[in-house]
């Protein structure tokens, strides 16, 4: 379980936001929400571990994910605003790659049929560069399809998606919830999943 | 290093080396000017052997230089844009060996390919057959801590405004040691006193850089992503 308690964020001279506090529960989903600049991304960072907040702190299982270090980092699958590929490889050695990063090597069929759950099977050889904004958005979260992690970050994932991907997204959010999996995602667009996400509105 | 570290390491080299071979523009270039640069000395100089035999090692060491640095400001800028570097700072394998992985793979494609040409080059020097294998036994232990200390200043100038001349400031003094022992150990072997000590000296740079490097190259990557 994922827990942040006193949570202050401050860029340059301001504050985005303090005393910020919210858990996410097995089985639970937080779908974060703020104006343009309110912090979702930081608070992002923030949770997996990549900035530290100014004030307060954030837990996994009851521990601070600050000594926990390498454990947690094992349990989290983030997908941040840039995609995370590399332009000149294809979509299945970016796929293998990032899953080489994440620990688990996979099989290039492994890779081919993450990307084909997301529907970029046809791409899958062509290099990223002459993919489209929509399908670097899929293959970006063909990660997703891999399984492993148990707490989903996913920043802004429904951005260049079309409508059959955000329903492939809500549907893969939903069975990682059944699953007893957690996700904590941002989105100016409604995530139409199953059960309703709780809300954290930012700068309200 | 555990056998998960070992291949997530692995996978980021293999990575690299797969995109140095799909832009091998991009790759070749420090090399290119290495042999450019080399080659405009005794053009510039004339056909004077004894001159060009004095200054051979000195200059070929300083071109050598100068081509890891013109491939620094390229390292990690564009794991840094594309998002690359989170995934790989988030990854439950330890950053370090990660980043022992990226200089090794930058080492391979800029460093290596600097060792293979220069006896090459230096024939256009006069340098006599031992001296130049004195000069590619220099560099194969030079350039890997070429691409040691500059990947230190190439993550600490990482997403700062005008990070390329930012990192030649920063790193060119800290060249200087293995400058002056690299370029020592052929002037050495050309004055007939035995290359040797310098040799060993570099040596002892290398292992000194590989130990400590990828720590302060790690600490500053994260410092860069915060």
């Amino acid at each position: 379980m994922l827990a942040a308690s006193g949570l202050e964020c401050v860029r340059g001279e301001r504050t985005l936001f303090s005393g910020l506090s919210f858990a996410v529960a097995p089985g639970a989903g937080l779908l974060v929400q703020g104006a343009n600049g309110a912090g979702k991304t930081s608070l992002l960072r923030i949770a997996v571990g990549l900035a530290p907040p100014a004030q307060g702190h954030v837990t996994w299982d009851g521990r601070p994910i600050r000594t926990l270090g390498e454990a947690y980092r094992r349990e989290v699958l983030y997908c941040g605003h840039p995609n995370a590929l590399k332009d000149d490889l294809t979509a299945v050695e970016n796929v293998r790659a990032a899953a080489a990063l994440a620990g688990r090597s996979i099989t290039t069929a492994a890779a081919r049929g993450a990307l084909a759950q997301v529907g970029v099977a046809a791409a899958a050889e062509l290099p990223v560069r002459s993919l489209s904004q929509g399908q670097k958005r899929r293959a970006a979260l063909a990660r997703l399809a891999l399984g492993g992690a148990r707490l989903w970050v996913l920043d802004e994932p429904l951005a260049a998606l079309d409508a059959s991907g955000v329903e492939w997204l809500a549907a893969a959010i939903d069975a990682h919830l059944a699953a007893g999996g957690m996700a904590l995602v941002t989105s100016h667009q409604s995530l139409a999943t199953r059960g309703a996400l709780a809300t954290l509105k930012l700068g309200a | 290093m555990s056998g998960g570290a070992l291949a997530a390491a692995i996978g980021v080299l293999r990575r690299d080396l797969l995109l140095a071979m799909r832009r091998k523009s991009d790759a070749l270039a420090p090399v290119f000017f290495f042999v450019v640069v080399a080659s405009l000395f005794p053009l510039g100089i004339g056909p004077e052997p004894d001159l060009l035999r004095r200054i051979g090692p000195g200059v070929l060491w300083v071109g050598a230089l100068l081509a890891t640095m013109l491939s620094l400001a390229r390292l990690f800028a564009s794991d840094y844009d594309d998002g690359t570097l989170e995934q790989m700072a988030l990854s439950p394998e330890p950053f370090v060996g990660l980043v022992a992985a990226k200089v090794t793979a930058h080492w391979l494609v800029t460093g290596l390919p600097l060792v293979v040409v220069s006896p090459v080059l230096a024939l256009q020097y006069g340098l006599p057959a031992d001296t130049i294998a004195v000069l590619a036994a220099s560099l194969v232990l030079g350039t890997p801590v070429l691409s040691l200390v500059g990947a230190i200043g190439a993550a600490l100038t990482l997403g700062v405004r005008g990070g390329g001349l930012l990192v030649a400031l920063l790193v060119l003094p800290l060249y200087v040691p293995a400058l002056v022992f690299g370029a020592g150990a052929v002037d050495a072997n050309l004055a007939g006193t035995g290359a040797e000590a310098h040799l060993s000296l570099l040596g002892a740079c290398l292992v000194i850089a590989a130990f400590f490097a990828p720590w302060a190259i790690a600490a500053a990557l994260r410092i860069a992503l915060e």
